[in-house]
């Protein structure tokens, strides 16, 4: 577990303070006393935490969300813009609180020849992929596929469609 | 045979009736200036049983497609003769036929036999005879043929009409996954038959130089694979199922080797498959992009898309001696490309002021010679008397498959009413 999150080290670190105080008392009844107090206190510590992790979780959800599963690219190249980036970090935020496997398809526009097109979406949803490992997102949990321009989004042809059509989506696998 | 570029564009488009096999008709937008004018008189028919094809008819649109041929129309021939006896010169003199094709049908049992006369207008004098037989049943193959050896009485070339093509077609579900066909058609688009239809992507139709199989890529199966068909039988195998790219297969001119584009070691690369036992050699291997590899005639040598240079431009690799070569240096794209028989023409998909058209590279005198002037033109693919490349298009925002010839001055154009039709694949030659 490298990556162990804040909010389970705390809940870690309340568990073995209840844990120290259950342990440090002489007698018997206010051993007991103290050790049912402190599991309370574990208790009622570990469900604040359960409902701020689910807060937390929540949050990320919701900004994994409202980033959407779709990031986008300029023409013939695969490298991940701005924008692109900071949808993919939402996205990198909630994988690292969840253990969900998921699936980057790789997708062009219509210009140039159709295998190249599948090589370059490869590559798109490789680029995605890459920057989702070296964010600490196991590689077993990804995986990719190219369509091309074979699945487009938007039929038509000029540069509002195709903006459209270069892009990898990001699904559930 | 190479005269300056004056462009001629056949025709061809889909009318595709939802579950319907896309049927391609074609249509003649221009003709070519110097065309040589041709009568050909419908076939006299005696006796019962003959099929429904006007023979005379499928003859026709084939020489008139080639951009070589202006075939005169019926209703200003002045007589119908169906043997040389009933031939007066002076009635295709007067309507400028240059040259002057009847014939005779006859049927026995299930076989049509059509004997034909072939003469001369300005000289009068009859030129050649000939006929063609077989089942009734492929009378507009019978007529194909006939026509090929019309077009190479006259032109010394080859005809190449008595060929298939091999198209895919994909019709829009809206709601839902599109419907992707894999389809075969006589050359002018007649007959097709559905081989293949899927809701996942098809790509990648190709031939075997026996014209006995074909080739392909599904993702039938959720993710790219190649297949390999017999198309008397059926018989289909899958040749592979590596993870990521399958794709580009190309049958060796021997048959026996398949080369094709493959990404399971990282990115994609060129490898070679042996047909017979399936094993796999790794020939061209860079960190960019390298695929569509095509083979040189004499089975030597590859050329193939890489953009190991900053942008796609073609390559050659060199399997005797391993040494890549960069092949095109004009344009800032040029990929796909498929070679001529002879060995010295390069067709590809070439992008110049923003636009992918259909260039020709002349491997000898390294001439790159724009032959469409579209925007969207891709999957150039050569008829084996390389006398005409059909390609696919885009007309009033359809996909179309389209044809054009280095040696006319003619366009052909059809609109397009449904479906998309893409990536054509013309056969070799066929036998009998």
């Amino acid at each position: 577990m490298k990556h162990l999150s804040t909010s389970a080290r705390t809940v870690a670190l309340l568990f073995c303070a209840a844990l120290l105080v259950a342990c440090s008392g002489s007698d018997t009844t206010e051993q007991d006393e103290a050790a049912a107090a402190a599991a309370a206190a574990a208790a009622a510590a570990h469900s604040a935490q359960e409902a701020a992790s689910a807060a937390e979780m929540a949050r990320l959800e919701e900004a994994a969300a409202a980033v959407g599963n779709v990031f986008y690219f300029e023409y013939d190249s695969s490298t991940l813009t701005p924008e692109a980036l900071s949808a993919v970090n939402a996205h990198i935020a909630l994988l690292h609180r969840n253990t969900e496997s998921i699936r980057l398809e790789g997708h062009t526009d219509e210009r140039g020849t159709r295998e190249y097109n599948m090589a370059l979406g490869e590559r798109r949803a490789n680029s995605v992929r890459d920057y989702m490992v070296a964010n600490g997102i196991s590689s077993m949990r990804i995986e990719t596929i190219s369509y091309g321009e074979e699945r487009p989004v938007a039929y038509g042809t000029g540069e509002a469609n195709w903006a459209e059509n270069r892009r990898v989506e990001l699904k559930p696998q | 045979m190479k005269r300056l570029l004056a462009v001629f564009t056949a025709l061809v488009l889909a009318a595709l009736a939802t579950g319907a096999t896309a049927q391609i008709s074609i249509v003649i937008d221009e003709g070519n200036r110097d065309a040589t004018p041709i009568a050909i008189v419908p076939f006299a028919r005696q006796g019962t049983g003959f099929p429904q094809e006007d023979l005379a008819e499928i003859v026709d649109g084939d020489l008139a497609r080639s951009g070589q041929f202006l075939p005169v129309p019926r209703t200003d021939m002045l007589s119908r003769p169906s043997t040389e006896s009933e031939v007066f010169y002076r009635d295709w003199r007067s309507i400028n036929a240059r040259y002057l094709l009847i014939g005779r049908e006859s049927m026995n049992g299930p076989q049509l036999r059509v004997d034909y006369e072939l003469f001369d207008v300005t000289s009068q004098r009859k030129v050649f005879s000939g006929y063609e037989a077989g089942p009734v049943s492929d009378a507009r193959m019978l007529a194909h043929r006939l026509a090929d050896e019309i077009y190479e009485h006259l032109t010394g070339v080859r005809g190449a009409f008595a060929t298939k093509l091999l198209y895919i077609s994909v019709s829009r579900n809206p709601g839902g996954k599109d419907y992707s066909r894999l389809t075969m058609s006589d050359s002018d688009g007649a007959r097709p038959i559905v081989l293949l239809e899927t809701q996942e992507p098809l790509l990648a139709p190709t031939w075997s130089p026996d014209g006995k199989e074909i080739a392909y890529v599904s993702f039938e199966t959720g993710r790219p694979a190649i297949y390999r068909q017999e198309l008397a039988t059926g018989r289909r195998q899958q040749l592979t199922n590596f993870k990521g790219l399958n794709g580009a297969p190309a049958w060796s001119p021997d048959g026996k080797t398949m080369a094709m584009t493959l990404s399971k070691d990282g990115n994609p690369d060129i490898y070679l498959m042996d047909l017979a036992t399936r094993q796999l050699t790794q020939v061209v291997r860079h960190y960019a992009i390298d695929t569509e590899p095509t083979w040189m005639p004499d089975g030597q040598s590859l050329l193939f898309t890489s953009d190991r240079g900053g942008k796609p431009q073609i390559y050659r690799y060199d399997l005797r001696t391993g040494k890549t070569e960069r092949v095109t240096h004009e344009g800032g794209y040029n990929a796909r490309a498929r070679v001529s028989q002879d060995g010295r023409s390069v067709v590809m998909v070439h992008q110049q002021d923003g636009r992918f058209q259909i260039a020709v590279l002349d491997l000898v005198t390294n001439r790159l010679t724009p032959l469409t002037s579209t925007e969207l033109d891709e999957s150039p693919s050569i008829a084996p008397n390389g006398s005409m490349v059909l390609y696919a298009t885009k007309y009033a925002e359809r996909g179309i498959l389209a044809a054009v010839a280095v040696d006319g001055d003619a366009k052909f154009r059809l609109p397009s009413r449904e479906g998309d039709v893409r990536e054509p694949a013309w056969s070799p030659y066929l036998s009998r």
